[in-house]
């Protein structure tokens, strides 16, 4: 290995061994030098490289984004569908530390790994869509509290901080800087009810984002309850999330998902589902109609397919009992539901507006740049869950 | 859990003391009342010319200081000269509102296009820009407060170095109009702000200023909408002699009434709006939505904003109680 010390000093030296240390994880196999990781590095060079372009030329030229269509796939789908991704993380914590649910526990850490990368992911994406990025901290001194785009920042910044802080334990933990530990240890229930809180009103502001385009947002999408349904997707989503990714590392990595969780999980996503179910359809009752969709128009298929996708097969699946006994079954559940929640997003953020905007002579499909941002982005959040399941004790009862 | 109720507090304390300074500002809710002196514009379809007078004088007017369209060190006004073919830089000749352009005039067209005003084989003018509403989708969603109504003439106008470009407005303005300056590196939202800028002057919109029939004319809302009514009323065929520039003039067009049909736009629309039009053909064929509320849509948003502070409560009276129950007699854990 090499010495680090002797370049760097003997503290951050010593700190960088510290962190290198890998031999709580030793067990998990994680190998970093595959053809996979640099897949990854590649991609995510390449979000770079569009971040880049796109700070010095500005909004216009980055993306394919016009007055007709001001937001696209950076809101649409990292935005909206990055932080309903992120739900997973306050459920989690929440249900080990407010709620007591002790089996949950081998999770947490992930999950809030993972959500912090969702709101990583969000931020960032935030950040570049701005068409003025070095000034994307007015919001926090000018303040408007009419608007629902300033509950969102504030949102985005409180939590992601948030996020950070309850992960901050692995880290003071490998550092062995026990003061720091304890203290945020101490403070943990007031940081995760506190998460819970700015996670509850953020995941519906992002509904609540589109209250204003009654005109603009499509019926079959519109409606006054549109918060609510985004809040209760997004813990549909956020449970199969996690999910989904402790049978992924335990596919990936040696280690054993713990399968009253999995089944625990899968039997949330049932719940959840099924009121986001009665959401939908006592929407489409009281809202468009039943005609609205089954009319084979474009809009009326998206709306068909996100159900199909993310609702009604995942609930059917689960309602059999060897489907959601069986971690491959419940697996596949999983992705439909992700697939699912991530195309409503999109059809809220890109398709629900495509009729105000093509009536009004707007097209848009996302430039070369949107798309090298979005995919590297996601390339960055799987790349970085791997470091931290290598370099940080991200499931600490495996040990036993 | 090895965690005292002393240090639990203490945690949901710090998150109170951030969400109080939140809340503070609550009373914020957007007035729906017309300002006291709010001056607007009637635009009545029905006398347009289609002469464009008005998109050249607001582009030359707004790039003065002060202006819509200033920008120091500007050298000439941001023409669009890119539209037709065989105008390769010699006319200004906008397609849509833009970044560039503030003010349009369209023109409807329909088969033979012989009569004016006129639905089947007629044609119509139209014209487009900020209505200047009375309770603005625009200043409601603006995350950095960008844009403000002015509380005395009600005038909707923007700020921009406090914009950071997010498009909130444009996704929110139910009328299309606030257009971002796409080539840009640091661009800003464009909008007509009413020429603002122009009245301490003692002048008043250029386009009013400048429009040789009376289409487009400069007045106190609260006159507008009667002299707008008075004309709804009229027999079509009757001459009225329709002020030119603004409401008070001297300078008058006689000429007959036409036929309007429906009623006054921006009375309702999207809560009332400052500016108005009125029409020979129905504003649906020209483009204006029926679709548009016929009250606040700030409104919309507001009634979920004011459910946050009970969300507050509720998490931490709700969260704490629960974790009192599902912790009882659960000590010397220890928690990571
Ligand atoms: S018309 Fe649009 S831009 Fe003008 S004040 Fe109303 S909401 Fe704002
Ligand atoms: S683009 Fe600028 S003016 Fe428009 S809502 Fe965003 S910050 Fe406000
Ligand atoms: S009021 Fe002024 S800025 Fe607005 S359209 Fe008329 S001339 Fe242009």
């Amino acid at each position: 290995m090499i010495d680090v010390e002797k370049y760097v000093g003997p503290r951050l030296g010593g700190v960088i061994r510290k962190l290198m240390n890998t031999e709580h994880s030793d067990h998990l196999g994680i190998t970093m030098k595959t053809p996979f990781t640099l897949v990854l590095v590649v991609l995510i060079c390449g979000a770079a490289v569009a971040a880049i372009y796109r700070l010095i030329f500005g909004i216009g030229p980055a993306s394919n984004l016009s007055d007709l269509w001001p937001w696209g796939l950076w809101i649409a789908f990292d935005v909206l569908g990055g932080v309903a991704m992120a739900a997973g993380g306050f459920l989690i914590a929440a249900a080990v530390y407010i709620l007591n649910w002790k089996k949950y526990k081998c999770i947490c850490r992930a999950s809030i790994l993972n959500a912090f990368f969702g709101y990583l992911l969000a931020a960032i994406s935030i950040c570049l869509d701005i068409g003025r990025s070095f000034v994307i901290w007015h919001p926090m001194v000018m303040w408007q509290v009419n608007s629902i785009m300033f509950i969102v920042a504030i949102h985005v910044v409180l939590y992601t901080s948030t996020l950070a802080t309850e992960s901050s334990p692995m880290v003071f933990e490998k550092l062995g800087m026990n003061r720091a530990l304890d203290r945020v240890n101490r403070l943990m229930v007031g940081i995760v009810l506190f998460g819970v809180l700015l996670s509850l009103l953020h995941q519906s502001s992002l509904g609540a984002v589109y209250l204003i385009a009654p005109g603009k947002l499509s019926p079959l999408w519109y409606s006054t309850y549109l918060p609510y349904m985004f809040l209760v997707s997004a813990i549909m989503m956020g449970i199969s999330m996690v999910s989904f990714e402790t049978l992924l590392t335990g596919k990936v990595f040696n280690h054993e998902p713990p399968r009253e969780v999995v089944l625990g999980l899968a039997r949330g996503v049932l719940i959840t589902g099924g009121v986001y179910f009665a959401m939908k359809i006592g929407h489409l009752i009281t809202g468009p109609g039943f005609g609205a969709v089954l009319d084979g128009s474009f809009l009326g298929n998206l709306w068909l397919l996100e159900m199909a996708v993310g609702v009604v097969l995942p609930l059917v699946l689960l309602s059999f009992r060897s489907v959601r006994t069986n971690f491959d079954r419940i697996f596949m559940v999983n992705i439909l539901v992700i697939v699912g929640v991530l195309q409503n997003r999109l059809n809220v953020g890109i398709f629900g507006v495509s009729e105000f905007a093509t009536r009004a002579g707007g097209d848009y499909f996302p430039s070369t740049m949107e798309w090298m941002l979005t995919v590297g982005m996601i390339a960055f959040a799987i790349l970085g869950f791997k470091v931290c399941a290598k370099y940080l004790n991200l499931f600490p009862e495996t040990h036993h | 859990m090895a965690i005292s109720r002393r240090d639990l507090l203490k945690g949901v304390a710090s998150g109170g003391l951030l969400l109080a300074s939140g809340i503070s500002p609550v009373e914020a809710a957007m007035s729906n009342e017309l300002p006291p002196q709010a001056v607007g514009i009637l635009y009545d379809a029905t006398l347009c010319i289609g002469c464009k007078a008005c998109m050249v004088n607001c582009k030359q007017s707004n790039c003065q200081p002060g202006g819509a369209l200033y920008r120091e060190g500007m050298k000439s006004p941001p023409y669009e000269s890119k539209g037709p073919k065989g105008n390769e830089g010699i006319w200004d000749a906008p397609q849509e509102l833009s970044g560039k352009t503030l003010n349009i005039i369209k023109v409807y067209k329909n088969g033979t296009g012989e009569n004016k005003d006129t639905a089947v084989n007629g044609y119509a003018f139209f014209k487009q820009q900020c209505l200047h509403c009375v309770t603005p989708a625009c200043a409601s969603v603006c995350p950095a407060g960008a844009f403000k109504k002015d509380p005395e003439n009600g005038v909707v106008s923007y700020i921009e170095g406090k914009c950071i470009g997010c498009r909130y407005c444009q996704l929110a303005c139910p009328f299309g109009v606030p257009r971002y300056e796409w080539d840009a590196a640091w661009p800003a939202v464009r909008k007509c702000q009413l020429c603002n800028h122009r009245y301490k002057e003692g002048k008043f919109s250029a386009c009013a200023e400048t429009c040789p029939t009376g289409a487009t004319i400069f007045g106190k809302v609260r006159e507008l909408r009667e002299e707008a009514r008075r004309r709804l009323a009229l027999k079509p065929g009757t001459e009225y002699a329709f002020p030119i520039q603004t409401l008070a003039s001297r300078e008058k067009n006689r000429r007959p009434v036409a036929k309007y049909a429906d009623g006054v736009y921006g009375l309702n629309e999207a809560g009332g709006t400052q500016n108005m039009m009125l029409s020979g053909i129905s504003f649906e064929l020209l483009g204006f939505s029926k679709d548009i509320r016929k009250s606040a849509l700030p409104d919309l948003t507001w009634a979920y904003i004011a459910k946050i502070p009970w969300v507050f409560a509720g998490v931490f009276l709700g969260g704490t109680t629960i974790y009192k129950i599902t912790h009882r007699g659960d000590k010397g854990d220890s928690h990571d």
